[in-house]
């Protein structure tokens, strides 16, 4: 590849030394190399194939991929699996009643509730109901996600290692809890590219919720490329004027004057490379070429006032309110149409210590009807069947409660031993609950699925051998499973 | 001598045969095409190979090693294998004996080395190598970078005209056994651009480059180097790539991401680089200044380079959980900091690669063990301890060199104290907090240098051990940095790493050269940093040709001076000084430039306090160096990061230098850079008095160099589309005006001065004005 990188090194240099008229900055653009930095030679050297984006490190997938792009509808702060996906009548038939020593078995707690004296048993106070042709069980709060049990697998049998908020997301979005590591989306970036030269292959739409207005941070690293090429990291797409940090030309600035403005420094540039002979500045014309196009084409995509009414009722009445959970999947939904290779959502305020009945009800409405539709949406697209949609959080909660478990209120601690989440599409198996806890919903009894194994599955999905994605950085080859995780090959359809 | 020579002769061979000794993280690709030297030396050919493709499973780590087979020691590599102790993988001379050479021809899956499951590869040049090592002998050898620090013979040179310092004879005798012509010599106003940029993170004046070029004396380069290397922006440049290294930050790091207050170190770091501390004392006090017997509150001040790891608040950790992780910190940085080593990897295992075991790991973490600290903030919002408070009196008396702009009366500061019983350290199964097994006591590895009984078991002993004159690594890591600091890539590339997995010398000779210089002549880094500029090889011209560039992409050879794009601090604060907007104070607490509306209220979960909502400063205060801007971890300022600034996660020797669209919008789009131009404008238009030469003025002070006519007339007739535009739409004109707080004077009709102003935006937008060639 090496070698290939410098043979159109060179016959970029050889065309921009020879036409010096050739200012045209769209040929530019496409012939040139994007962010390759000769200086920091880089395995990621990171090309513009001639239908524009960025490419990735593989030439081709390791085997047929079954899905092309994410959806990710992260849930930050840990749902209660008790609540909505795992239903146990045991803890209702025994609540109050002290948690087995036998069932804890040695499980360390979190300091919210080490100096806890007692774990009484705390049963949902609100109704599953079975769903779907297999019987699936789904709480009352989520009545839109039950609809579409038959889309689903749901898998029961999801456990971590961390304990803590900030350690268990950035092991879930990184592989590891310690900062510092690229994220599931740059790493796929890194591996796949973008199928879109207008937009960036990884994006991150943020939402707040209304279960728990004061609950958990989120931290800007969770998207970032770690030791990868910085064109891999996450773009925040943000409502209002200015969806993506700088897009907007400064006041008094229109686009006619901008595309001159631009013209002119590529012009000016173009100087320079004759001068100079440095391929960096070839990447730079590039780059304010990608830029240009970027201003156009990502308010085009926040702009949603073209949907049609049905569907924002299908989405819900929040969908028209830019900055909820609700538009964003409806934005999700768009940049999946255009080819963004992971669309990355974040919903806040899962983390219900206390006061949990109400907080977890109010946290369900915002996710239920537009997450549901959105799995919807693709299916009637025809793209349900290439883009893999996860709903998850970061570790489950307690099955006891943190502070005083009274009829109608209590509180759940973190719980990693197990937890819910469900995917949809791209290659997953519909229709599928996977694995299961104990009676108690504290421990799992039949197939566990480890935090890397849903990461190599997710990889294997998209056509990516988890081991062979690695990236060597500081002398060690990494990626994003480390040295663990197995694909769940159960849950393949 | 003896290895000098050694080193010598390998180095003789390389070049004879035209190859140069690339770093193995390109070996892949680029193997097939290299001719086979005729002498392979094991460390420079076929310990990369080994390294990267068989020490994983034979290598420096017992639980991961098969057959009993280990490549990593001379003993172990020549060792009988199997029950019968019957058969060798390397049989020096013999390569029908070594069966290694079998399993890596093999096509017989079962045999084949390295074994398909690996997923690593064995090129065909490489398997060239491995047999012809054995064929020639196979000798072995120490790993270079542990080898000691001799001062090498200087090189001669046919062409000795080039020459202004040793420097050079090394460069040149390379290039001139290539065949190659170093590069002409760099126009005046290029050096001086770039040996400013290099020392003091700023451009040239225009005073300073009309100086320069008219000063025809035979030290007038020299003289422009003295007043740089006396100036405070070299030391705030010094300290600026400093706070990289020792992951300074204005808050915790984690979670809640609560404020802390570190920069009165920061402040202290600025002072020591502007007496020129020597780099063994510097580092000293760092590491162990609160254990310097009758210590100043000085030395416990520059002791907080320990402490500016992340710290957690996030209630329920379990807090021996994080103070291990902070200790770890601490481990990890001395190995990338100051050994160039990457002793993390040895947390959980013996290390994969080079000769650190796990029992080093936690005997060298047991240096940093004893601080009387807790893993959690507690209660919310606490300064961790141990901490002092500097008082508003102390600090104008003694500790003048903090510069307490918001007259505090008493500011807190974390430092390191060791506590009375140390605390007994433990092999950490897996790296877990909660698996001790075996004992451990601080120890340095024995691989690298044995710990003297003379120092004392503790930090201010384990700077001794690293300043001791045998030790091989510390003086050739530092150095190796000081050149990346002139010339984008260090003499070993991979400046984090010169353990066997990381780049080979492109001059050994040479990095020992200046590695002895620095040991033996006081550690002063600024004379070395004068030393390299004054070289011709830092003179010449970036210019390349299609030939050179094809032939030496990564300019291995330096037959060119790098082009660099400059950083992200650089970027910023060149553009603050060109338009004058520059606050020159030197140091104080961090500020808070311009930075996009509800970064961190979207991303808070409402705790943080007063890093839950950005509130951006005021008037002076915005335009302060970018080393001074507010570093909020877990929401870094996008501006930065976007230009490849480190996280402050965990120490960083070496950044990236990437290339993206994000970058552009940026340049174009950012209030603080559109400002800056109308600011520069101005400048322009009150000190030039027409069209031609305010435009020649903007561009001179952005490039530091004049425009050519071509490029002017280009300019101009911008200017005056821009111009009509404006006056057709005035009110454009003063939206465009409007941007940013500082306000200016009508010096002509706004619409005029809106065009000048993008003009000086589009100058602002060009490769070369955010590149030092």
């Amino acid at each position: 590849m090496e070698k290939e990188i410098k043979n159109r090194q060179h016959q970029m240099n050889r065309r921009a030394f020879l036409s010096k008229s050739s200012v045209g900055v769209g040929t530019a653009a496409l012939s040139s190399l994007l962010g390759l930095n000769f200086l920091n030679k880089s395995e990621n050297g990171i090309i513009t194939p001639p239908n524009g984006g960025i490419k990735g490190i593989l030439n081709s997938p390791h085997f047929a991929p079954k899905a092309k792009r994410v959806i990710y509808l992260f849930q930050s702060g840990g749902p209660s699996q008790l609540e909505l996906f795992d239903y146990k009548p045991t803890l209702i038939k025994r609540r109050g009643e002290e948690l087995p020593e036998s069932i804890r078995n040695g499980q360390r707690l979190t300091g919210m509730t080490s100096g806890q004296d007692s774990f009484p048993l705390a049963g949902s106070i609100y109704n599953f109901e079975q769903h779907g042709q297999n019987g699936a069980w789904i709480s009352e709060l989520l009545p839109y996600t039950a609809k579409i049990a038959d889309e689903l697998c749901i898998i029961k049998s999801m456990h971590t290692e961390a304990i803590n908020h900030d350690p268990a997301i950035t092991f879930f979005q990184t592989g590891s809890q310690q900062p510092g590591r690229p994220s599931m989306g740059a790493w796929l970036s890194y591996g796949l590219g973008s199928t879109n030269e207008n937009l960036p292959a990884f994006t991150v739409l943020l939402s707040r919720g209304t279960g728990r207005k004061f609950g958990q941070p989120l931290y800007s690293r969770l998207w970032g490329n770690g030791f990868l090429h910085s064109l891999h990291q996450g773009v925040q797409f943000r409502s209002g004027k200015d969806p993506v940090l700088y897009l907007k030309d400064p006041d008094g600035i229109d686009r006619v004057s901008r595309r001159k403005m631009l013209d002119k420094i590529a012009e000016l540039n173009h100087k320079q490379l004759e001068e100079f002979g440095d391929p960096e500045i070839s990447s730079r014309i590039a780059q304010y070429e990608m830029a240009y196009k970027m201003q156009m084409s990502v308010p085009e995509v926040m702009d949603t006032a073209g949907e049609p009414d049905h569907i924002y009722q299908m989405y819900g009445p929040e969908s028209t309110q830019p900055g909820t959970y609700a538009a964003n999947c409806l934005l999700a939904r768009r940049l999946a149409e255009r080819g963004v290779r992971f669309i990355q959502l974040y919903h806040m305020g899962w983390d219900h210590h206390d006061n949990l009945p109400n907080a977890v009800k109010n946290q369900a409405r915002d996710i239920d009807q537009a997450s549901a539709a959105l799995v919807m949406d693709l299916k009637q697209r025809g793209m349900l069947e290439d883009t893999l949609v996860i709903w998850g959080g970061e570790f489950g909660r307690t099955n006891y409660s943190q502070g005083i478990l009274t009829d109608t209120n209590y509180g759940r601690d973190h719980h990693p031993r197990c937890f819910s989440i469900w995917m949809a599409g791209g290659g997953i198996k519909p229709g599928v609950v996977y694995g299961e806890t104990d009676e108690f919903g504290y421990n799992i009894i039949e197939n566990p699925v480890h935090v890397h194994d849903f990461q190599a599955t997710a990889m294997h999905l998209l056509g990516i051998d988890h081991e062979r994605l690695t990236y060597k950085y500081q002398g060690r080859r990494f990626r994003l499973t480390d040295v663990h995780g197995k694909v769940v090959k159960d849950i393949l359809a | 001598m003896r290895n000098s020579i050694q080193i010598l002769i390998v180095f003789l061979v390389i070049l004879s045969l035209g190859f140069l000794p690339y770093g193995c993280q390109n070996t892949d690709e680029k193997s097939m095409q290299k001719a086979v030297p005729d002498i392979v030396d094991y460390n420079f050919h076929v310990k990369p190979i080994l390294s990267d493709r068989c020490f994983t499973c034979h290598g420096p780590d017992e639980n991961t090693r098969e057959g009993d087979l280990r490549f990593d020691t001379e003993e172990g590599m020549f060792a009988a294998l199997g029950k019968e102790k019957d058969h060798f993988a390397i049989v020096p001379g013999d390569i029908v004996k070594s069966t290694l050479v079998d399993r890596m021809y093999t096509e017989n899956p079962d045999d084949m080395m390295p074994p398909p499951e690996s997923n690593l590869t064995l090129e065909a040049y490489e398997k060239e190598i491995l047999k012809k090592w054995i064929e020639q002998g196979a000798k072995w050898k120490k790993h270079w970078s542990f080898l000691p620090i001799e001062k090498p013979d200087i090189p001669t040179v046919q062409n000795e005209d080039w020459i202004q310092n040793d420097i050079d004879n090394f460069v040149l005798s390379q290039l001139e056994k290539e065949g190659i012509t170093p590069a002409e010599k760099a126009s005046k106003r290029a050096l001086l651009r770039r040996v400013s940029f290099d020392l003091t993170g700023l451009p040239p004046t225009l005073v300073e480059l009309q100086d320069f070029e008219n000063d025809n004396s035979a030290n007038a380069y020299e003289k422009a180097i003295d007043r740089l290397l006396d100036s405070d922006a070299w030391a705030e440049n010094m300290a600026s790539k400093w706070m990289d290294l020792a992951r300074y930050a204005d808050t915790h790091g984690y979670q809640d991401d609560l404020e802390r207050t570190m920069w009165p170190w920061r402040d202290w770091v600025i002072h020591a680089f502007q007496k020129n501390m020597p780099y063994n004392e510097f580092v000293k006090w760092q590491l162990g200044g609160d254990l310097i017997p009758n210590r100043s509150k000085e030395q416990l001040i520059a002791s907080a380079f320990n402490r500016n790891h992340k710290i957690t608040q996030e209630g329920g950790v379990i807090p021996e959980e994080y103070r291990v992780e902070y200790v770890s910190d601490r481990t990890q940085t001395f190995g990338t900091a100051f050994l160039g080593l990457t002793f993390e990897c040895a947390k959980c295992h013996d290390h994969k690669y080079d000769p650190i075991s796990q029992k080093d790991y936690y005997s060298l973490f047991s240096f940093f063990n004893n601080v009387p600290e807790f893993g959690l903030i507690q209660p919310y919002g606490a300064i961790p301890k141990p901490y002092i408070t500097l008082t508003k009196e102390e600090i104008d008396e003694t500790l003048t060199f903090i510069n307490n702009l918001d007259t505090m009366e008493a500011i807190p500061l974390m430092v390191m104290e060791e506590m009375d019983t140390i605390r007994q350290a433990y092999i950490l199964n897996r790296g877990a907090y909660d698996k001790p097994t075996d004992s451990v006591t601080a120890e340095t590895p024995s691989s690298i240098l044995k710990y003297n009984e003379e120092f004392p078991k503790n930090r201010l002993g384990l700077a001794d051990w690293l300043f001791h004159e045998d030790n091989p690594l510390t003086a050739r890591v530092t150095v190796n940095r000081l050149w990346q600091q002139c010339f984008g890539n260090g003499i070993v590339a991979t400046s984090y790493d010169f353990g066997n997995q990381g780049s080979l010398p492109t001059h050994p000779e040479l990095l020992d050269f200046l590695a002895a210089k620095l040991r033996d002549e006081g550690w002063d880094q600024k004379a070395i940093l004068k030393y390299i500029v004054l070289s011709s090889t830092y003179q010449q011209s970036a210019k390349v040709t299609a030939d050179l560039l094809e032939r030496d992409p990564e300019n291995q050879l330096l037959a060119r001076a790098p082009r660099l794009r400059l950083t992200a601090e650089m970027i910023r604060d060149h553009a603050l000084a060109v338009s004058g907007l520059l606050n020159k104070t030197v140091g104080g607490p961090s500020v808070k430039p311009y930075q996009p509306n509800g970064l961190w209220q979207e991303t808070t979960g409402g705790g943080g306090g007063s890093t839950s909502r950005y509130v951006q400063d005021d008037g002076s205060k915005l335009y302060r160096r970018s080393m001074y801007t507010f570093w909020k971890r877990t929401v870094p300022p996008p501006s930065m990061m976007t230009f490849d600034a480190a996280s402050r996660d965990f120490c960083m020797v070496q950044r990236e230098t990437t290339s993206t669209p994000l970058q552009a919008l940026i340049m174009l789009n950012d209030p603080q850079i559109v400002e800056s131009a109308r600011v520069l404008a101005y400048r322009a238009i009150e000190n030039a008095e027409d069209l031609e030469h305010r435009i020649s003025m903007m561009f001179e002070w952005a490039t530091s160099r004049e425009p050519s006519a071509e490029e002017l007339t280009n300019l101009k007739s911008y200017f005056e589309e821009e111009f009509t535009r404006f006056q057709k739409e005035p009110k454009e004109a003063e939206s465009f005006l409007a941007i940013g707080e500082y306000e200016q004077k009508a010096l002509l009709d706004t619409t005029e001065m809106a065009a000048y102003a993008i003009v000086a935006n589009v100058i602002f937008n060009l490769d070369e004005t955010i590149t030092r060639g």
